[in-house]
């Protein structure tokens, strides 16, 4: 039944970015699974770690690693046995029944012809459980690795945070340094049952000629949290993605925080909607992205309310750094049949206010420092939690080099 | 210690400052007066080499002529200045700026200045995002105790600014150009409307500024009692001018 939705929607083009011809059938690139991290090929280690994936394992609570199509990796720390489950979704699949009833269920699988491919030629992706009223300090990590020029990786990943249940997932995906072109198809599926909440930070780390088009649902029953991180810092050929949180429970929240520095000639089309149906629901989404050099940059966000008291707001800023980038902001605020919800948004697109920095140069600082203080600050929207080496790499990227 | 000499300044083709030429000594603070519109903002920015503007004329400090170097280099050869109306810089918290300027001129006693401009709740707020004319010209004052340039310029340290801050400022000022130590004597530029900032300092000669010319320069109290009485317009009558 899946397969025959996903045969017909094979040439479906999606509703947003360039449509990609990809390559059909399924990968026949072998890989070996590994029984620990140490044993990860050293610059494997090195690109993962861009992503926020340790390979120590240091301060996780669990992790998955995927190369190409195949999962070398997953494990949950002794600790955290018997409150997180970490699997690929083959073996979850297998494992239980009951999760054919999550399965496609936040991702139409017919919905263009990449959620298509994923379905007829997907191998791997994680399945992530946090069990009931399990509170999980230590983040679960992942990482989605490809190693094989020209290869298109696709993976469905589903995460379920259970009833009560407290975590953060971290998820980086990379290339080793070798590869700079491929394509990653990558559909997840989370549901943040009641009462609980879910922190997903995903830091995507591609190489110049990556086309990449992650499908993104998620569901919120009552009195969840869902909090997405979503950080782009290098370039790449194309990304389109727009994740649906739908806030079903009453009292449910979601918010965004969308990153994005677009550079060289990406062509990056991101949103974010967030669908308000439940009594008292909060949402947020707030992006803030950087254009430099021929990169054309497409922020978009919907808040859609169906509950009189919902109450969202989003803002979308850019910040332009070069003559021939493009970034357009479209902002939307939909309400149907609740004429006291309450929806707000902010839109601006602008250069670097030159007062601004001869102001700062006026200090001392070069005019270089002016702008990268400027810039630094302006991708600042509170994304909290995230590790040291990606606090550390966000200020490098950010350290704007005028002669780069 | 500041020579200026016939500078000449051109903003969107029009000649705003027609042949200035002024000099201050190491330890010496000179005001400059003059009504709107006649240049007095744009002399300031012109030595500090800010805003979009054609310039000529020589720029002299310690001798080194600094009018073709950048902003930041002039900063770093010691001119500082506070302007009258900072942009606001949301994107980066006043504390931030405090310890990069620190980073670049040395951070003693950061926090002994901090407080005594009352800066403290301010640090963690934006650059000038939605401060008050007196929180604004506190700002500035900081950050140029920080800076502890060698020519100090000062727009108009009094505008949108209540008595009790212009204590506070009057007196940071106070302290910025007389240090004790005779080798880091500055020189200061001050523009001033109201005149309060002279119970403060110590100022050695005025300059009146008209229609991009210093027409009169001399004792300041003179000069803007002169000023109090007659006007601006007084001053193209004055004798001396004639």
């Amino acid at each position: 039944m899946l397969a025959e939705k996903a045969r017909k929607a094979l040439a479906k083009k999606a509703a947003y970015g360039s449509d990609l011809l990809l390559p059909h059938g399924v990968s026949t690139v072998e890989e070996r699974s590994i029984d620990s991290l140490e044993n990860l090929d050293k610059r494997l280690k090195e690109a993962s770690l861009l992503s926020g994936f340790n390979s120590d394992e240091s301060g996780r609570a669990g992790s998955y690693f995927q190369k190409n199509n195949a999962v070398i990796y997953q494990k949950v720390q002794e600790a955290y046995r018997g409150q997180v489950e970490i699997m690929s979704i083959e073996e979850a699949l297998a494992k239980y029944s009951w999760l054919k009833e999550y399965y496609w269920r936040n991702v139409p699988v017919d919905m263009d012809k990449y959620t298509a491919q994923v379905e007829l030629w997907g191998r791997g992706g994680y399945f992530i459980r946090i069990l009931p009223g399990a509170r999980v300090k230590q983040p679960i990590q992942s990482c989605l690795l490809m190693d094989e020029a020209g290869e298109c990786q696709r993976v469905h990943n589903i995460i379920l945070a259970e009833e009560g249940s407290q975590a953060q997932v971290i998820t980086g995906c990379t290339t080793s340094p070798s590869v700079k072109e491929g394509y990653h198809l990558g559909v997840s599926e989370f549901y943040v049952k009641k009462g609980a909440h879910l922190t997903f930070t995903m830091v995507h780390n591609w190489a110049d000629d990556f086309h990449v088009r992650p499908r993104t649902g998620i569901m919120v029953e009552e009195d969840g949290t869902f909090i997405n991180n979503y950080i782009l810092l290098k370039p790449l050929r194309s990304i389109q993605s727009y994740p649906r949180a739908v806030l079903q429970g009453a009292r449910s929240r979601a918010r965004f925080n969308t990153i994005v520095y677009g550079r060289h000639e990406s062509e990056i089309d991101l949103g974010s909607l967030i669908e308000l149906n439940g009594r008292g629901t909060r949402g947020e989404a707030i992006s803030r992205s950087l254009g430099r050099e021929r990169a054309k940059v497409m922020m978009r966000g919907r808040l859609k309310a169906r509950s009189n008291d919902a109450q969202a707001h989003l803002e979308c800023r850019g910040m332009l750094l070069s003559e021939e980038a493009e970034i357009n902001a479209v902002p939307e605020l939909w309400v149907e049949g609740a004429p006291q919800a309450n929806l707000t948004h902010e839109a601006a697109v602008g250069p670097v206010n030159e007062e601004a920095v001869e102001y700062l140069m006026s200090r001392g600082l070069s005019r270089d420092e002016a702008v990268s203080a400027i810039i630094q600050g302006f991708m600042q929207v509170g994304i909290q939690g995230l590790p040291d080496v990606l606090n550390n790499m966000l200020a490098d990227i950010l350290s704007f080099d005028s002669g780069s | 210690m500041l020579k200026i000499h016939n500078l000449k300044v051109k903003v969107k083709g029009e000649e705003i400052l027609k042949g200035v030429s002024l000099e201050i000594p190491r330890g010496e603070t000179h005001i400059l007066l003059g009504p709107n519109g006649s240049g007095k903002t744009t002399l300031l920015k012109a030595i500090m080499g800010m805003g979009s503007m054609h310039t000529t004329g020589s720029i002299l400090l310690d001798g080194e002529e600094i009018s073709g170097l950048s902003i930041d280099e002039r900063a770093r050869r010691g001119v500082g200045l506070a302007l009258q109306r900072s942009p606001a810089i949301p994107e980066l918290t006043l504390d931030s700026l405090l310890q990069m300027i620190g980073n670049k001129f040395g951070s003693d006693g950061m926090e002994e200045k901090i407080d005594s401009l009352n800066c403290r709740y301010l640090l963690g707020r934006g650059v000038n995002e939605n401060f008050s004319g007196g929180e604004m010209k506190r700002s500035e004052v900081l950050q140029l105790l920080v800076q502890e340039p060698k020519v100090v310029l000062v727009d108009e340290p009094e505008s949108g600014v209540d008595l009790e801050n212009i204590v506070v400022i009057g007196e940071a000022l106070k302290r910025l150009l007389k240090p004790s130590v005779k080798e880091k004597k500055r020189a200061a530029l001050i523009i001033t409307h109201t005149g309060h900032i002279l119970n403060y300092l110590n100022a050695d000669k005025g300059y009146v500024l008209l229609h991009g010319r210093i027409i009169c320069s001399g004792n300041p109290r003179d000069i803007f009692e002169a000023i109090n009485r007659h006007g601006f317009e007084g001053c193209m009558e004055c004798e001396k001018c004639n």
